[in-house]
């Protein structure tokens, strides 16, 4: 294979690997901007909650509860910790968001950013500001795989593809089935779903901890890849909030596949011109702006 | 004469305000229905009575009053808890069709609130138009179609209440005929009707009573049997 080629794919599957989170991040905004007109400043926050959790869960529960051998690993964490960071999103929503949706949009983005100002305080308060690895992949997912034009480890393509499932998973619940119906008409009209007699603020808490959940699943699957640091959301927000943008405020299949499409631009522009693959989802998102104010996939408004 | 044979009503409304935000726009209304018969809620533009079936429904910022359905208070339900408990479908002004949602999507919207609510295949033989377009999306639907989709799709939940809103509104002649037939299929079916309607000829043959609201109070009741002898105050009323 020629080497430039085989560069570009390896480039390519590194990025499509940083892609997925976008995706898995933008697609949790997406849902909730999409039904409560929240932007939602904490999903970074959210996300690194779900990476500590996962953490906590392998190596300080044990300790705590004074049990040393008790070590909770990934695959119960990839259940347990988005359970509970959509919880915690369900209590946030039950008692601090829902106060504010006849307030200006600023106010709920302002409370978010304070929780992520929280949360942030805290876990640099109980770890240390420079992140800690995650012990705990699972030996199945330990190695590489050759994929032909590179040796790809394990655990990176098992992220890639449970991630698409997750991804087309939502956006099937969302577009093809009765609940996803009901959410869509929610997010047209509420006042006339609630007529209909539609809980629509429990059909809210629930959304808000289905997408807070995807943040805290994205961090469980970070988790191993990334060190675990109280800041890991705060550095990927801002990316997260360009794909926002370019693919269109609140349009699930335009998170999905932006977040997608701008990690593997990220990784093969760094074939080219390395210094720039951080700038070029900016440099997009300008040009999508002038170009495209509502986003690639977005709607007028 | 009906209303003096109204032993038990089945939508009793007394003294009904309600607000949006600071304003106050229902100043008390007062009317009673009895099991399948059906009122008009006439007057102009502004009136109340959109409102006033917004209110029913809890789509008010503030509501004060009674509203009794089958004896039952409704004033202080929360607003999901009306539709199902009271058995009612409301057919909101400008139609309510949801534009994401396909038009099957929008059929099967609302939570069944009821028994005997009518089949999908009966509503499609009720309104054949609906049939040859139900995948399409809710936008990219022809007035009449919209508007037969809104009916439709509350006689599907098995309500017997039914609030309907300026149905006729922008409508070809030949819809609104339709629409008129289908009313009096529902009436004749025992269907209680509350109809807030523009166009007096539409609702005139269809209606036991009507009631003509103004700055959110009701300022004239006329039964049917009286509404020949009553056109001089009826134009007063509607004239714009």
């Amino acid at each position: 294979m020629d080497p430039m080629i085989r560069l570009i794919l390896a480039q390519g599957m590194l990025g499509l690997n940083n892609g997925v989170f976008y995706a898995m991040l933008s697609l949790g905004l997406a849902v909730i901007f999409g039904l409560l007109n929240v932007v939602n400043f904490a999903h970074g926050a959210l996300y690194m909650l779900g990476a500590f959790l996962a953490l906590i869960l392998y190596s300080n529960l044990g300790p705590w509860l004074g049990l040393d051998a008790l070590h909770i690993g990934f695959w119960p964490a990839l259940v347990l910790a988005p359970l509970m960071v959509a919880g915690f999103g369900m209590l946030i929503e039950r008692f601090l968001l829902r106060r504010l949706y006849k307030l200006d949009p600023i106010y709920s983005l302002l409370l978010t950013f304070g929780i992520t100002l929280v949360l942030q305080g805290v876990f640099i308060n109980f770890f240390n500001a420079s992140g800690t690895p995650y012990p705990g992949m699972p030996d199945s997912l330990k190695g590489v795989v050759n994929l032909g034009f590179m040796m790809f480890p394990k655990y990176r393509l098992f992220v890639i593809v449970f991630s698409i499932i997750v991804c087309f998973g939502t956006w099937f619940i969302i577009e093809r089935t009765h609940i996803g119906a009901r959410l869509r008409a929610g997010t047209e009209n509420p006042e006339l779903v609630k007529a209909f007699g539609i809980n629509v603020p429990l059909m809210v808490m629930l959304t808000f901890g289905f997408g807070t959940g995807l943040a805290g699943l994205a961090g469980v699957l970070a988790a191993p890849i990334y060190s675990v640091s109280p800041l890991m959301g705060a550095n990927l927000i801002i990316v997260i909030f360009a794909v926002v943008v370019i693919g269109g405020m609140g349009s699930i299949l335009g998170a999905v596949v932006t977040g997608f499409s701008l990690g593997l631009i990220e990784g093969i522009t760094k074939v080219f011109y390395a210094p720039a693959s951080n700038t070029v989802i900016f440099l997009l998102m300008v040009i999508v702006l002038l170009v495209r104010p509502q986003g690639l996939f977005g709607k007028h408004g | 004469m009906s209303t003096q044979t109204l032993t038990k009503p089945m939508l009793k409304i007394e003294g009904l305000h309600a607000w949006y935000g600071e304003s106050h726009v229902l100043h008390g209304i007062d009317l009673e229905l009895a099991e399948g018969q059906l009122i008009t809620l006439l007057g102009r533009n502004g009136a109340g009575r959109s409102t006033t079936l917004r209110s029913i429904m809890g789509m008010v910022d503030r509501r004060e009053g009674s509203i009794l359905i089958n004896g039952e208070e409704f004033i202080t339900k929360p607003a999901h808890r009306i539709s199902p408990d009271a058995r009612i479908g409301f057919c909101p002004e400008e139609r309510g069709i949801f534009a994401s949602l396909s038009v099957e999507e929008n059929l099967m919207l609302p939570p069944t609130v009821g028994e005997n609510g009518m089949s999908v295949e009966e509503l499609f033989e009720m309104f054949p138009n609906l049939a040859n377009v139900r995948k399409r999306m809710g936008t990219r639907l022809s007035g009449g179609e919209q508007q037969m989709l809104a009916i439709a799709r509350i006689l599907r939940t098995g309500a017997r209440l039914l609030l309907l809103d300026e149905i006729t509104e922008g409508l070809a002649p030949v819809i609104v005929k339709t629409l008129g037939r289908v009313i009096r299929d529902l009436k004749s079916r025992g269907y209680t009707i509350v109809l807030v309607e523009q166009n007096f000829r539409f609702a005139a043959p269809l209606a036991d009573r009507h009631y003509v609201i103004e700055h959110g109070e009701v300022i004239d009741v006329i039964e049917a049997a009286d509404v020949e002898a009553s056109m001089d105050r009826l134009n007063h009323y509607l004239s714009v």
